[in-house]
């Protein structure tokens, strides 16, 4: 295997530049491997994030030559070698140092997320479930929290000033899977509208398509959300919010 | 030296490690009304407990009505060879069906029988089904569920924190001392009780599952604080581990392979395991393929298949295969569910294995066999604790998960990590918060100390010239690959002791380069500690362990040896030198012994 030119960003939220590094790569290596080389070797506080390198933790999320991808999943030698490599933080959130961002956004975000409702068990004090009344949420829960659909999601990485009322792609899948939980209780229509903003995504499938867990955030996830919110469309809601004249603003 | 700054945060409870052990013990202690911290190395929901994959372990019947808490007991106690602390092995049978079900209560969606029931599906050592499992991403079903639980219960999270030493006042503990990973600034926490949660030390070898979080803190810090770690001789070697491409090396491939009806093949294409059944198993385990394959349907006329050996049998099994030059091309053995199940099973069963070789490795496994070999997986050996309560020989410290010892005696059964994360981390955080509540009196931390952590945790940067950390570990790796292995040697252990009193040499010269914040060469340089530490024990233990039982093999000393069946090799730090003895295992009560006498 060739030597290759990676062209990895070196920072923190004061400034920072494209720096190349030259390495030896072998057969079967990833992005991450890489990124670990040149940590042993040329640039030992070169920050990056990574645990599993299996695809099971969601770590390594980076821009490797501007496609946000998990580092451990992105073999070398699907990417042109001819040219250097660019790998670089995500881009929506705030950049902590080199490849590492801050993604507490993400874990606020988690916190406010009215929790499962449970409902009373069988007669005999069990719960039964049907697998194919899971499937769905299943596909759900494959999420690995890599926050690639989140990096990607305009509504995040375009408008500060929207991100206050709206959750993310990867927490409309978790409201969705609580949502469709066979054991769940909780209305959570009045939630999803004003503090997970679910009106302001506009479907255009960037989270969908990023996905490397291949979930249909879309349209599993969002779509029949936002198709259970105008069942549950109350008319005397829209009546006052007809009077007060004027399209929702963001919760304060 | 300038006084060091640094932040504090006080708790009754300070739990390290919020992988499943920790998460749980963090939410028991929370339900206690006190107040608790939960300290992660790396960001919530990421820890070890993710990447499990086969399931968790829980008699709850619901596959085979036959199976109950005395079965899985004694398959325990089976598969570490007599080894474990009974106490520990019986409260794990007899309370992990409760904590599965309290993981669905908590939301968790298991795969469902026919009738809506969760679904077990068959691994190593179990004579039932018995896992309870999602797919093949069990731990990750399993961390969401108590993260997304644990959130919502008044606990303090302090994510991406790495705690450096237990701090203590006289005798107890009293909190630790850390740092934050994204700034490199310092952290004190004080706290009545500190449950350690840290999981294992694989990182100290070459070929590994575990990842870079695997440097054995608990231990170490445990050892250092006073406290007794025992059965550090026995790391558990998972049979199936990817081979190829090197990169990918080590890398799990689940037991839930073999659990769904996979089996291992040489390079002439024989099931070779039906010629390493040990006579320790003979009764329990088919001796020819046609009752190996009637079993995986009909478990009451038929015997188990030797593919579902113990770890520690299977491990040795394709090491001797590959040594007699029957290996695969990449010297692995080949692991064949594709002429065995069809295409849509493995997809359903096994769609995180199936994407993991299709990425990976360029493998189908639909199509064809995977190449696998014995991977450094688990560590059996860990704090010394008291089975009731998790408690730690030193007063204030408790343990749970694979950091705590004794559970699993010479060889941990698949399945039976994730059960005992739940079981015993619910134990340790309700005698934590139990103690903090009865602890009167204010907390005291020695600002000494705390100074004397930080000097310490400083020094790498003191340096101007010296050793490059990842060499340093990178050696270590290949020392204990080399001579700490699944065949050991007196004579390998003892130049294993000596290289790696020599590799701590250098690691007082390792160097950081850079600032403080998020620095991995800098955290690198300071995980060698701990790292040389946990290896030295391993090592030091395998040596006074003159027999070979469980994961523990000795050329030198090939056979079982009842004397050493009745007691652990224990470890203790005495004036800064390790000192290590033998002491005799719990006595079991008889009740229990008729278990272990009946069964077959």
């Amino acid at each position: 295997m060739p030597t290759v030119t990676m062209r990895v960003f070196r920072g923190d939220a004061r400034g920072g530049e494209f720096r190349d590094y030259r390495v030896e790569t072998e057969e079967g290596m990833v992005v991450l491997d890489v990124i670990h080389r040149i940590q042993a070797t040329q640039a030992p506080d070169l920050a990056c994030r990574w645990n599993c390198k299996a695809g099971k933790c969601g770590s390594c999320s980076a821009e490797i030559n501007g496609h946000p991808r998990l580092m451990c999943m992105t073999r070398m030698n699907a990417l042109p070698q001819d040219q250097p490599i660019s790998v670089a933080p995500i881009r929506t959130f705030p950049l902590v140092r080199d490849l590492v961002t801050d993604v507490s956004y993400n874990y606020e975000k988690a916190r406010q997320i009215p929790p499962l409702r449970l409902r009373p068990p069988e007669p005999d004090g069990t719960y039964r479930m049907m697998q194919e009344d899971i499937d769905r949420i299943q596909e759900f829960h494959k999420c690995i929290e890599c926050f690639l659909c989140q990096d990607v999601c305009h509504v995040i990485r375009d408008h500060e000033e929207l991100k206050r009322s709206f959750a993310g792609p990867r927490f409309f899948i978790k409201i969705a899977s609580l949502d469709m939980h066979p054991l769940d209780t909780r209305d959570r229509t009045e939630f999803v509208r004003a503090q997970a903003g679910i009106g302001l995504c506009n479907i255009t499938k960037c989270c969908t398509e990023v996905c490397p867990e291949h979930i249909h955030i879309t349209d599993n996830g969002i779509i029949p959300m936002k198709e259970r919110m105008a069942d549950n469309f109350d008319p005397i809601v829209w009546l006052l919010r007809k009077l007060r004249g004027g399209r929702r603003e963001p919760a304060p | 030296m300038a006084t060091t700054t640094y932040e504090t945060h006080e708790h009754d409870v300070l739990v390290i490690g919020a992988g499943g052990a920790g998460l749980r013990a963090a939410i028991e202690a929370a339900a206690q009304g006190v107040s608790v911290g939960l300290v992660c190395k790396s960001l919530l929901g990421k820890a070890h407990t993710v990447m499990a994959e086969g399931g968790i372990a829980a008699a709850l019947g619901n596959v085979w009505p036959e199976d109950n808490w005395q079965v899985h007991f004694r398959d325990t106690m089976r598969g570490g060879k007599m080894l474990n602390n009974w106490r520990m092995a019986q409260l794990h049978a007899q309370e992990a069906p409760e904590r599965v079900l309290e993981l669905e209560r908590w939301g968790a969606l298991f795969d469902r029988t026919k009738d809506g029931r969760i679904l077990q599906r068959d691994f190593g050592g179990h004579r039932y089904a018995r896992l309870a499992h999602v797919g093949d991403r069990t731990g990750l079903e399993m961390i969401r569920t108590l993260q997304y639980h644990g959130i919502h219960q008044g606990i303090d999270v302090y994510m991406e924190c790495k705690i450096e030493r237990l701090l203590k006042d006289g005798d107890r503990v009293a909190g630790a001392f850390g740092y934050w990973r994204q700034t490199g600034e310092f952290v004190v926490f004080k706290a009545k009780a500190v449950v350690l949660a840290t999981g294992g030390i694989g990182k100290a070898w070459k070929i590994t599952s575990n990842s870079w979080e695997y440097t054995g803190d608990g231990h170490a810090m445990a050892l250092w604080a006073g406290a007794d770690l025992i059965d550090m001789e026995f790391v558990q070697f998972h049979p199936t581990g990817m081979v190829w491409p090197p990169s990918v090396r080590g890398i799990l491939v689940t037991e839930g392979v073999r659990g769904d009806g996979g089996t291992l093949r040489n390079s002439k294409g024989e099931r070779f395991m039906f010629r390493y059944i040990p006579e320790f198993f003979k009764a329990e385990t088919a001796d020819n393929e046609a009752e190996a394959d009637r079993w995986y349907t009909d478990k009451k006329n038929n015997r188990r298949t030797p593919d579902l050996l113990p770890r520690d049998e299977v491990a040795r099994a394709i090491n001797a295969e590959v040594k007699a030059g029957r290996g695969s091309p990449h010297g692995g053995v080949f692991l064949d569910i594709c002429t065995r199940r069809p295409a849509d099973y493995i997809r359903k069963r096994l769609p995180s294995m199936y994407h993991q070789f299709k990425e990976l490795a360029d493998v189908d496994i639909t199509k064809e066999p995977m190449e696998v070999g014995p991977t450094c997986h688990y560590v059996m050996g860990g704090v010394r604790v008291e089975a009731d309560s998790t408690a730690a020989t030193v007063p204030g410290l408790f343990a749970a998960g694979e950091c705590a010892g004794g559970m699993h005696g010479a060889n941990r059964l698949g399945g039976n990590s994730l059960s005992d994360l739940l079981v015993f981390g619910r134990r340790a955080g309700l005698a934590a918060a139990l103690y903090a509540k009865n602890l009167g009196g204010h907390l005291v931390v020695d600002a000494g100390q705390v100074e004397a952590c930080a000097r310490e945790a400083l020094e790498p940067f003191t340096r101007t010239h010296g050793e490059n950390p990842y060499a340093i570990q990178a050696d270590l790796q290949e020392t204990m690959q080399d001579l700490v292995g699944i065949i050991r040697t007196e004579r390998e252990l003892e130049e294993a002791l000596r290289r790696i009193e020599a590799l701590r040499k250098r690691a007082e010269r390792a160097i950081a380069a850079g600032g403080r914040a998020y620095n991995p060469g800098w955290h690198t340089a300071l995980d060698l500690r701990t790292l040389l530490t946990v290896a030295e024990c391993s090592a030091v233990a395998a040596l006074e362990r003159k027999e070979s039982r469980g994961a523990q093999t000795r050329e030198d000393y090939p056979k079982t040896d009842p004397a050493w069946g009745k007691v652990n090799v224990v470890l203790r730090q005495k004036n800064g030198t390790l000192q290590v003895s033998r002491e005799p295992l719990p006595e079991m009560p008889p009740e229990l012994r008729k278990i272990l006498e009946e069964g077959a």
